[in-house]
């Protein structure tokens, strides 16, 4: 599982460009499933049928990361820039940028006080001496990614994009488990969540499913002075009660909470302040659909070096596998 | 002139009628089908049920405006904006009100009644009145409405080097496009929606594409061009007579990108000048119709207009043009790849 994460990981998907980051799953789960497509959105759909009775359930994790676009090249051949999706300031300088081609940059700012350091005062410098030379390998409009190699610390790994890779990297190992499910299983690698849920709404609507359930990171209260918050690093699977975004339907978390305690899968409870997921956008399509989020706690959200737990990560996959075979009956 | 004919009309969100009755009449000639929704936005439809990709032009009729608020015991209108208008743009400023296009003028505290720290700070919108020469409230109301709006009443003209000065370009311009494009020779479904109220939160643009569920659309916008005094060139959204703008990303929308691709690549084949939006600020209707049902591919082609949301806004004729010639060639392109499948 941790070469998965690696590939993962590093693979290349800001918001709206995921193709490298779905063309990768694709081959990784197409021989698992019964049908497979991608929309115009970029989702990702994997399907795999269970019995007639069963019921149909949308798993979403996004392929997406955070990243940058180009908005202008100076005649020295400085890149200017502009955030795709929630980047703090205070992660970019010294850090590197990636863009599709390769080409690697990296993050500076202009002379001044640290507190007026605004995005539009930061810069990439690609190794160019002018504006052609630079306009050779990036132009403007350009996406590029944070560049950051996967760290394997023995159960706790380090990776950009762990947001949400590590999502997709649960539904991949559980699609390789499930054999006859009794649910029907729509695997939906969505796009653009960064910037506001916009895969899941379109493949939700497409799908219509009986229940939506998001996987994707949360945040933790475990390190020095964090801020408040009842989830830790290894202490299990993260089954979410609310967040920004969307609460979780009472009886969609009480099930994920039975289905943990039957079979033996650490679980914390997450409330999370600030933040949403898929499931925000999945609850809401067409007459609204009973919504839940099983979270992988992780540390240094939106940052090039985001931590997990790999324990953390198999109770994720264990009860995924479990829902797959579940009796869904909410309303 | 189709544009000063456009730019002369006043339509504030959700009061669109006079902009929408011209365009109707504009339309009419060169469509199967005309017909409006129950929030107001108007389809001009052509080969509806033919084979191929439903493709639909979108853009919004709706401006900017001042809506009346409140009459003054002394014949003065109180007014908030509907849609984005700086403060600073509206002193002196001359306009007409509602249905009768009542003449009057923005009238502030002249300076040398002022005290000092009023100087140093700009009007605030409650601090200005519409004085459209009423002695009496009762004088007022014979000829105002609360709840009517107000417009700038800049004339249409041309100036300099092809260029044009005009009010609402934002977004008149992709009307003006929008008409024009209906008449392309295709045999596909081609439909153009022209939406209401994009300005307070592009409304109308959702119940359309949910209406016409689109395979491609196209919206047609004025864009902010920021080649104005100073702002640094790096903070240039984009600039007058450089082309036409697409867009790969704003706050409401990640355009398709292999649309986007195929329009660079057929502009450079046409030899078609464009630019890159060079902003990822502001939204469009493309974020609403790319996110309905099932979704859709979408692309957005704007004409860079100085000083938007102001009485004068300015563009290039030639990006005007060439916005429509980029268009108009990808609906040809997409003729003849469906001609021959």
């Amino acid at each position: 599982m941790k070469d998965l994460i690696r590939t993962l990981t590093e693979a290349f998907g800001p918001s709206g460009y995921e193709t490298e980051v779905t063309d990768l799953i694709k081959t990784l789960v197409e021989d698992y499933v019964d049908e497979i497509e991608t929309d115009v959105l970029g989702n990702l759909i994997a399907v795999k049928r269970g019995s007639e009775d069963g019921a149909k359930i949308m798993f979403a994790a996004h392929t997406d990361e955070i990243g940058i676009v180009v908005t202008h090249i100076d005649d020295n051949g400085f890149l200017r820039f502009a955030n795709i999706g929630g980047v703090g300031v205070a992660t970019l300088i010294g850090n590197r940028v990636r863009f599709a081609n390769g080409t690697i940059g990296v993050i500076s700012r202009e002379k001044g006080d640290w507190k007026e350091t605004t995005l539009d005062k930061l810069y990439i410098d690609i190794g160019a001496e002018s504006k052609e030379e630079a306009q050779a390998k990036v132009n403007v409009g350009d996406f590029g990614i944070f560049h950051r190699e996967f760290v394997d610390l023995g159960q706790r790994l380090v990776a950009k994009a762990m947001d949400d890779r590590i999502g997709c990297v649960v539904l991949i190992e559980a699609l390789k488990q499930i054999k006859e499910p009794k649910n029907t299983l729509y695997f939906v690698f969505t796009a653009q969540e960064e910037v506001g849920l916009r895969g899941a709404r379109t493949s939700a609507y497409r799908i219509d499913p009986d229940l939506g359930i998001a996987l994707d990171v949360t945040m933790t209260g475990d390190t020095p002075e964090a801020r408040r918050m009842e989830v830790s690093l290894g202490k299990g699977t993260a089954i979410k009660v609310k967040d920004s975004s969307v609460i979780a339907h009472p009886k969609v978390k009480e099930l994920l909470v039975k289905l943990a305690e039957e079979n033996g899968i650490p679980y914390q409870l997450e409330v999370l302040e600030a933040g949403g997921t898929d499931a925000g956008a999945i609850h809401l399509t067409r007459e609204g659909v009973p919504s839940g989020t099983i979270s992988i706690p992780t540390r240094y959200v939106h940052s090039p070096s985001e931590m997990v737990d790999v324990r953390d990560v198999k109770a994720c996959v264990d009860l995924v596998v479990a829902l797959a075979d579940a009796e869904i009956d909410i309303n | 002139m189709l544009l000063a004919r456009l730019t002369e009309v006043n339509g504030a969100p959700g009061q669109e009628g006079e902009v929408r009755n011209l365009i109707r009449a504009e339309v009419e000639p060169y469509v199967d089908e005309i017909r409006t929704d129950s929030l107001g936005n108007l389809y001009a439809i052509k080969n509806a049920g033919a084979p191929g990709p439903t493709v639909m032009l979108a853009a919004h009729m709706d401006e900017v405006a001042l809506m009346i608020t409140g009459i003054e015991g002394n014949g003065y209108l109180k007014f908030r904006s509907i849609g984005g208008i700086d403060p600073r743009v509206l002193v002196a400023k001359t306009v007409v009100v509602g249905e009768k296009k009542v003449p009057g003028v923005i009238g502030a505290k002249p300076i040398h009644l002022q005290q000092p720290n009023e100087r140093q700070r700009a009007f605030t919108m409650r601090e200005l009145l519409i004085d459209i020469g009423a002695r009496s409230k009762e004088e007022a109301e014979r000829q105002v409405k609360l709840g009517e709006c107000a417009y700038f009443t800049t004339k249409y003209e041309e100036i300099g080097q092809n260029r044009v000065k005009a009010k609402a370009l934002d977004d008149r311009v992709g009307c003006a496009l929008a008409i024009r494009l209906i008449q392309s020779d295709v045999s596909y479904p081609l439909v153009a929606a022209f939406t209401v109220q994009e300005e307070v939160g592009l409304r109308g643009a959702g119940v359309a594409a949910y209406q016409v569920e689109p395979d491609l659309a196209f919206v047609l916008e004025g864009t902010t061009a920021s080649d104005v005094a100073g702002i640094d060139e790096h903070k240039h959204a984009t600039s007058v007579g450089k082309g036409p703008a697409i867009t790969v990303v704003d706050r409401s929308v990640i355009p398709h990108p292999g649309l986007v691709k195929e329009l660079l690549a057929l502009a450079d084949e046409k030899g078609i000048p464009v630019q890159v939006r060079r902003n990822t600020a502001g939204g469009t209707d493309a974020g609403r119709i790319q996110l309905t049902k099932a979704g859709a591919k979408v692309g957005v082609v704007s004409v860079p207009c100085r000083y938007i949301h102001s009485p004068a806004s300015v563009l290039s004729k030639d990006d005007f043009e060439h916005a429509y010639q980029l268009v108009k060639s990808y609906l040809e392109r997409l003729e003849e790849s469906e001609g021959s499948r």
